[in-house]
C-alpha cells in the first residue's frame, strides 16, 4: 500500500472507531449530569451546564451558511467516557498509526489525535518549562483541572467571552464540553516561548467539545499554539469546540491553530477574544478538512487603542464546505483591525469568506483592513465573499479587498519547462500563496502546514 | 540534426495558428526567426516546449533523436530544451533561490542517475558564481520569483538559468525586448557565450537590434504561421531596410 493511499484512507474513513462503539449517543439531562459527575465537578459547574442544555433545546440550528441538515444530533455520542468506554492506545486501528507514523508526529501528539486518553510522559524539557513558568505564576493547565484548582478564575470568565445562547453550538457546548486548555499568565509575564498543547496532553477525554480559556493579564505577553498535521480521530463526526481569550490593558497574545478533520465531520468552533484598552490580539490559522467547517474568530475590541490581526488559511477540497472568516467589533475609539484570510479550493471543494466588521457609533478614529484572497485550483471549485460591514461612526479608516482567481496556467507552464512536475509546480505556487501565512507561524509548525497542503494538493481528483 | 519540426500544424482554441511549419536545426548553429507581431513566433516556442494549451493537430517534433511530440514540458527541460521567456511570470511567495535549487535537482538527477546532488550551501555558492557574472543584485536571489524585478532583472535571471540548466537548444524569446543599452549587452554576451560552449540557439525576435551583438548562422523569416525563406545574414539587412513587407506575398 502507498503513502497516499493510506493517508487518503485515513482522511475518509467514515470514523467507526471501534474502540468506542459501546459509548452512548444522543443528549439529554441525565447524560449532561454525568459527564459533570463523572469529573466531580462543583455545583456550579453542573447548573452551568443544565442552563446551556436548556438553551441548546430551544434554539435552531442557524439558517444561514452551509447545509447542516444532514447533521444528525441524536446519533451523536457526547461523551465517551458516559459509557464507561476506557480507550486505550492498543485500540486505535493500525492504518491510522500508520498515518500518523508516516506523518512524523510524535506518539505523544498521535494518542491526543487518536482521540484516546493519553498518558503523557513527561520529558525534561516538559519539567523545566513548567517549573518555570510556575515560578512566573503562569497556569497551564487542563481545562477539567482547572475547574478543580482555580474555580474562582474559572468562575469568573467561563463563557463569558462566548456565551451558551450565542448559538446553537455554544449552547451544547456548555452542556457537554469537556478537557480542553486553560491559560493563565499573570501582570506583565511576558512568555517568549510558544506554548504548546501538547504540554498538557495528560489530561483524559479531549477533543471533541474541548473548551480553551485563556486569561492575559494586563501587560502580560503570551503565545499559545496547538496544531496537527493529521486528521483528528475523533470520537463523532461533530466538534463543537470553544476558545475564549480575555486580553487585558496593554496585554499581548497570539493564538495559532492548524486544525485538521477528519472529512465527514461538522467542525463548528467558536474563537472569541475580548481586547481591552492598547492589547493587542493575534489569530492565526490553517483550517483543513472537515466536511463542513464554520469558524470565525471574533475580536471584540472593548479598549481604547486596542487592536487585533486575523490570519487564517482554509482549504477546501472534494466534498467540502470551508465557510470561515473573521469577525472584529471595534466598541472603543482608536481600535484598529487587520484581516487577511486566504482560501483554496480543489476537486469541487467550496470556500466562502464570511466576515463581519462592525464599527459601533461610539468608536472613532478606527483604522481597519479586510483582505481576503482565493485561489480556485481547478474549474469546479467554488469560492465567494461575504464580507458584511456594518459602520456607524464616519470617521473611521477601512480599506477592503477581495481577488478570486484560478491557479495560473502559464505559472504552471513556467515552472513545468524548468523541470518541476505539474504537482511540484502547483504545490509551489500554493505555498507560494499562502506563505504570509505560514511566515506567521514557528518553524514547526509552517512545516507540517506545507506538508497538509501538499497532501491535499496530491490527494485530489484532477 | 538536433531539432526537427515536420509539417507542424497547431491550433489554439480550434483556430489554427501555425500551418505546415518546418525547421531544421543542427546541433551548435545559431538561428534567428523573426517576423511581423501575430506571425505565430511565440506560439512556435510554446509548442516546442509543449505548452499545455495548444493543440498539434498534425507533424512532429524531433528532439535529439527522440519524437518529443506528446512529451511534458517537464520531460523536455530534461532532455535538454530551454526557452527564456518574454515575459516570464511573477509568481508571489516562490522564492527564486528555492525554486531554482528544485529545478536543478530535477533536471540534473534525471539525466543522470549517478549525479550527486550539491547541499543547499553548495548551490548558493553555485548560484551567486552566476549571479555575479550577469550583474544580478544577490539579494534578488531571496525574493519571490519576478515580483517587482524590473524588465531587465528578469531577463537576466532567465539568463542566470540557461548557464544553469545548461540545456541542448536554447530557445530565447524576444530575450532582447524592453532592455537598456547595459544589460542589452550583458544578456548578449551570455547568449555568446553559451553558443561558443557549443550550445544551439534558436533566437526569436522582431526587433534586429541585438543581431548587432550576435551572429547568426541561419535567419528564417516567419509570416502567418509558415516560414517563408530562410537564408543567412543578408536577410536581416533587408529587414532592417524594408521591413516584412517585401516577404508577404
Amino acid at each position: 500500500m502507498s503513502d497516499q493511499s493510506t493517508i487518503q484512507q485515513a482522511w475518509e474513513s467514515k470514523n467507526a472507531a471501534p474502540y468506542l462503539k459501546s459509548s452512548r449517543r444522543g443528549l439529554d439531562e441525565d447524560l449532561v449530569r454525568e459527564i459533570s459527575q463523572s469529573k466531580n465537578e462543583p455545583e456550579w459547574m453542573l447548573e452551568r451546564r443544565l442552563q446551556a442544555l436548556e438553551l441548546y433545546n430551544t434554539i435552531a440550528k442557524p439558517a444561514w451558511g452551509p447545509d447542516l441538515s444532514k447533521l444528525d444530533l441524536a446519533s451523536i455520542t457526547y461523551y465517551a467516557k458516559a459509557s464507561g468506554t476506557e480507550s486505550t492506545w492498543d485500540q486505535v486501528p493500525a492504518d491510522i498509526k500508520e498515518t500518523f507514523t508516516k506523518l512524523g508526529i510524535p506518539q505523544a501528539e498521535q494518542k491526543f489525535l487518536a482521540g484516546v486518553g493519553a498518558q503523557y510522559e513527561s520529558t525534561t524539557i516538559y519539567h523545566n518549562l513548567k517549573q518555570q513558568f510556575k515560578d512566573q505564576g503562569v497556569i497551564f493547565e487542563d481545562m477539567d483541572v482547572a475547574v478543580q484548582q482555580y474555580p474562582e478564575l474559572v468562575k469568573e470568565y467561563f463563557m463569558k467571552a462566548v456565551p451558551a445562547n450565542l448559538h446553537k453550538f455554544t449552547a451544547l457546548h456548555g452542556a457537554v464540553w469537556s478537557g480542553g486548555t486553560f491559560l493563565y499568565i499573570p501582570k506583565d509575564v511576558k512568555i517568549d516561548l510558544p506554548l504548546q498543547a501538547y504540554f498538557r496532553m495528560n489530561a483524559k477525554g479531549m477533543g471533541q467539545f474541548e473548551h480553551t480559556l485563556m486569561i492575559i493579564e494586563d501587560g502580560a505577553q503570551g503565545h499559545y499554539i496547538e496544531g496537527c498535521s493529521a486528521p483528528r480521530y475523533g470520537v463523532d463526526s461533530l466538534h463543537a469546540g470553544c476558545v475564549e481569550i480575555y486580553v487585558k490593558p496593554e496585554a499581548r497574545f497570539r493564538y495559532s491553530s492548524v486544525e485538521s478533520w477528519s472529512k465527514d465531520a461538522y467542525n463548528l468552533n467558536t474563537k472569541r477574544a475580548i481586547v481591552e484598552k492598547d492589547a493587542h490580539m493575534e489569530w492565526v490559522g490553517g483550517n483543513f478538512g472537515s466536511h463542513v467547517t464554520m469558524l470565525y474568530p471574533c475580536s471584540v475590541l472593548i479598549g481604547e487603542g486596542a487592536s487585533a490581526d486575523h490570519l487564517g488559511l482554509a482549504f477546501a477540497n472534494s466534498g467540502q464546505v470551508q465557510d470561515t472568516g473573521a469577525k472584529v467589533i471595534h466598541l472603543a475609539s482608536n481600535t484598529s483591525s487587520n484581516i487577511v484570510m486566504k482560501s483554496l479550493s480543489r476537486g469541487g471543494g467550496q470556500s466562502i469568506y464570511r466576515g463581519l466588521l462592525d464599527i459601533r457609533a461610539l468608536a472613532s478614529n478606527v483604522k481597519a483592513r479586510v483582505n481576503c484572497d482565493a485561489l480556485l485550483l481547478d474549474g469546479d471549485s467554488k469560492s465567494s465573499t461575504i464580507p458584511e460591514m456594518k459602520i456607524a461612526n464616519n470617521t473611521a479608516t477601512v480599506a477592503h479587498e477581495a481577488k478570486c482567481g484560478k491557479i495560473s496556467d502559464n505559472e504552471i507552464f513556467y515552472l513545468r519547462s524548468r523541470g518541476l512536475s505539474k504537482e511540484e509546480a502547483e504545490t509551489m505556487i500554493v505555498n507560494g500563496f499562502v506563505e504570509p501565512i505560514t511566515r506567521e507561524l514557528p518553524l514547526e509548525y509552517a512545516v507540517e502546514m506545507n506538508r497538509m497542503l501538499k497532501l491535499e494538493m496530491e490527494g485530489s481528483v484532477g | 540534426m538536433l531539432l526537427e519540426v515536420k509539417n507542424l500544424s497547431v491550433e489554439i482554441n480550434e483556430q489554427e495558428i501555425l500551418r505546415d511549419l518546418d525547421l531544421k536545426i543542427e546541433a551548435g548553429t545559431l538561428h534567428v526567426v523573426m517576423g511581423p507581431n501575430g506571425a505565430g513566433k511565440s506560439t512556435l516556442s510554446n509548442v516546442l516546449l509543449g505548452h499545455p494549451n495548444f493543440k498539434v493537430s498534425a507533424g512532429k517534433i524531433i528532439f535529439a533523436d527522440q519524437d518529443i511530440t506528446n512529451l511534458s514540458p517537464e520531460e523536455r527541460a530534461i532532455l535538454g530544451l530551454f526557452m527564456s521567456w518574454q515575459h516570464p511570470p511573477e509568481i508571489e511567495g516562490v522564492a527564486l533561490d528555492q525554486f531554482l535549487f528544485l529545478a536543478y535537482k530535477n533536471i540534473f538527477s534525471a539525466r543522470d542517475k549517478n549525479w550527486q546532488a550539491p547541499s543547499v550551501f553548495e548551490f548558493s555558492e553555485i548560484l551567486k558564481k552566476q549571479a555575479e557574472i550577469l550583474k544580478i543584485k544577490l539579494e534578488l536571489l531571496k525574493r519571490s520569483l519576478n515580483v517587482g524585478f524590473s524588465g531587465g532583472e528578469k531577463k537576466k535571471i532567465e539568463m542566470l538559468q540557461l548557464s544553469l540548466f545548461n540545456p541542448k537548444l536554447a530557445i530565447l524569446d524576444e530575450t532582447d525586448s524592453g532592455l537598456d543599452i547595459d544589460a542589452l549587452k550583458i544578456v548578449a554576451q551570455s547568449i555568446k557565450d553559451y553558443h561558443q560552449n557549443k550550445g544551439t540557439v534558436l533566437l526569436i525576435t522582431h526587433y534586429p537590434e541585438i543581431l548587432d551583438f550576435i551572429k547568426p548562422d541561419f535567419v528564417h523569416v516567419m509570416i502567418k504561421g509558415q516560414m517563408v525563406t530562410s537564408g543567412g545574414e543578408e536577410l536581416i539587412n533587408i529587414i532592417k531596410q524594408t521591413g516584412f513587407s517585401s516577404f508577404i506575398s
